[in-house]
């Protein structure tokens, strides 16, 4: 095998971390991509601006703070520390949190678009055939919105793979823990190994090919008429 | 007697004080920017209730009040005595015993046809029997298959919404809101988005579900024609309120109604087929104890035959005629004069053995009979349409 063991292990870390993070925003953002997408509250816009912060904000200024908060004075640091978890930085979990909020706007808005996209009427349809409203969102609005979900999934994926900075404040550089694909390849760089970091580096290229062919094949806006 | 009819019969039994007639009452008070809807009205809670007016006259806002889709800040909804709306309750629209059908069919494209049927089905059913565990277990049981035998869509069932006709898509859509077992079906302008054609298929199906069922339906429509075909009574609405309201004859045959239906003024009667002249393929309709000659439909002996006769078909005599090539001739007593649309025309009500008609003539040929009320004339009508 021509990657070694370290990058292998990169690999499934990276892979683990991409996973946990898109399920977790499967169940966290869709209640927000919900509400933005069926509101009239005025709250809206400020609400809508905010999901979409990390989609502009360089990923070391959100690292930043979320390793403020998270640390030891922060007030999710206190909070962790008094739950018996200790503290998030620098572990898996630290990570997932961070990804959590840095791939948000990649779940919400694809997952918001599928939703404002089936109307009302389908929902009221489905009221008028006797469908309490949560009912009428497991039956109708998931259903119909599924190809959103798909993309969303796709692109918070392949985006929580692609993360760099982020990774870098809040988890740091331990192997088999925190040391994902993107910050092996850095590595490598550094120690001026060359080599190794092409041959991750392809890896990471044909993945990140694929899974946009993936998005693209399915295309989900030619599906709908 | 069918299931449904039982089921309707004994709800209504069990949920009105006695002596009562079933009844809808709406008040709404609705202000948008731009339009205001304002209507008090008690309706009746049995046939077909026409609300009729031009697109932006409230009319579907109205139904959706009454369906619980919107909102209204200022309302009241009362139904055979349960209140859905008033200051204190609000009872969400999938806790209303109501059927509704949409402009457009509106069908889950996710689901079958069968899945769509089913998708109310089933709910109402566990609604039902939450509600009524002991009571007659006929209640939960209409009938997906009267639905689907009523709109004739069995052989559809395991096709998908996208591979139905415009008029295939909303006969499903019927029976997918009758198959809830609906106390109160709601109808906004179910043929409107369809082509002639398709129309004239699913008229008779909704002919069906008036003759057939004992639901009360609230029917939206800005077409006269589907009006005359379906309604018993009719309201008319303008600006977001209601012009007039009543029996479809005592609203049409109205003369200072400011709503016009121009060429579509006249009025519908009910009769039964009661002979056919198989030599000249003509059938004779009874009804106000009289007899019209009218293009034999098909329609068997004894049917109920419901007919149109516009006010522009109508003409006055003075005398019966002979030499003329119209076949129907009544007589006939004045009864008022009214203004039409054009200062050249006149509309004279009349009254054939109890019942009003429309006759449309010039102000010329008024004054040259010298109408007058209460004077007695003869009628020929041109044309009468059996619907």
């Amino acid at each position: 095998m021509w990657l070694t063991e370290t990058d292998l292990e990169a690999i499934w870390l990276t892979l683990r971390l991409a996973t946990v993070t898109t399920l977790i925003l499967f169940i966290v953002a869709t209640p927000v991509a919900w509400w933005l997408a069926r509101t009239r509250s005025r709250w809206k816009g400020p609400i809508g601006a905010v999901v979409a912060l990390p989609l502009v904000l360089p990923p070391s200024v959100l690292g930043f703070y979320l390793l403020v908060a998270m640390g030891p004075n922060g007030p999710v640091g206190q909070l962790t520390q008094s739950l018996g978890i200790g503290l998030l930085p620098f572990t898996f979990w630290g990570l997932v949190v961070a990804s959590v909020f840095y791939s948000f706007p990649f779940m919400v808005q694809p997952v918001q678009n599928a939703f404002e996209s089936i109307g009302d009427r389908p929902l009221e349809a489905a009221a008028t055939l006797r469908a309490s409203p949560l009912d009428r969102f497991f039956s109708v609005a998931l259903p119909l919105s599924l190809p959103g979900f798909v993309t969303a999934g796709i692109l918070t994926f392949a985006h929580t793979v692609g993360e760099f900075g982020v990774v870098l404040m809040i988890g740091g550089n331990i192997p088999g823990v925190t040391r994902v694909a993107s910050v092996q390849i850095y590595d490598y760089v550094e120690a001026l190994e060359y080599g190794n970091a092409h041959r991750l580096a392809a890896v990471m290229l044909v993945f990140s090919f694929l899974v946009l062919l993936a998005l693209y094949v399915w295309n989900p806006g030619a599906k709908k008429r | 007697m069918n299931a449904l009819e039982t089921n309707t019969k004994t709800r209504t039994a069990a949920g009105d004080r006695p002596g009562m007639l079933p009844q809808i009452e709406a008040r709404f008070r609705v202000a948008w920017p731009g339009f205001t809807l304002d209507v008090d009205e008690r309706l009746p809670a049995r046939g077909v209730t026409a609300l009729f007016g031009h697109s932006g006259s409230g009319k579907t806002t109205l139904l959706r009040c009454i369906a619980g889709l919107e909102h209204a800040a200022e309302g009241r909804i009362q139904f055979n005595g349960e209140v859905w709306q008033d200051a204190e309750t609000w009872v969400p629209t999938h806790r209303r015993p109501i059927g509704y059908v949409f402009q457009e069919a509106s069908l889950f494209p996710h689901l079958s046809v069968l899945g769509n049927l089913s998708y109310g089905q089933k709910r109402s059913q566990k609604l039902n029997q939450q509600r009524a565990a002991a009571q007659d277990p006929r209640k939960a049981r209409f009938s997906l298959e009267h639905a689907i035998e009523l709109l004739g869509i069995g052989h559809l069932l395991k096709r998908r919404p996208a591979a139905l006709s415009g008029g295939e898509r909303q006969r499903v859509s019927i029976a997918r809101a009758l198959a809830v077992s609906p106390r109160l079906l709601l109808m906004d302008e179910p043929l409107a988005a369809l082509d002639l054609a398709r129309k004239q298929e699913i008229l008779p199906y909704l002919e069906r579900l008036h003759d057939d069922l004992a639901i009360p339906v609230l029917y939206v429509s800005h077409a006269p024609d589907e009006v005359a075909r379906l309604a018993d009574h009719l309201v008319t609405m303008d600006g977001g309120r209601v012009q007039a309201s009543g029996p479809i004859n005592a609203v049409l045959s109205r003369l200072d109604l400011p709503i016009r239906l121009g060429e579509d003024a006249g009025v519908v009667l009910d009769g039964e087929v009661a002979e056919r002249d198989e030599r000249w393929h003509l059938l004779r309709i009874a009804c106000c104890s009289t007899s019209l000659w009218v293009r034999d439909s098909g329609a068997a002996i004894g049917d109920h035959a419901r007919i149109r006769i516009l006010a522009r078909d109508v003409s006055i005599a003075q005398a019966p005629s002979r030499g003329t090539s119209i076949l129907n001739s009544l007589p006939a007593r004045v009864l008022s004069l009214g203004n039409d649309a054009h200062p050249a025309l006149a509309l004279v009500k009349l009254d054939v053995a109890g019942n009003p008609v429309l006759a449309r003539l010039t102000r010329r040929s008024a004054d040259e009979l010298g109408l007058a009320p209460e004077q007695s004339v003869w009628i020929q009508i041109k044309a009468v349409a059996l619907l």
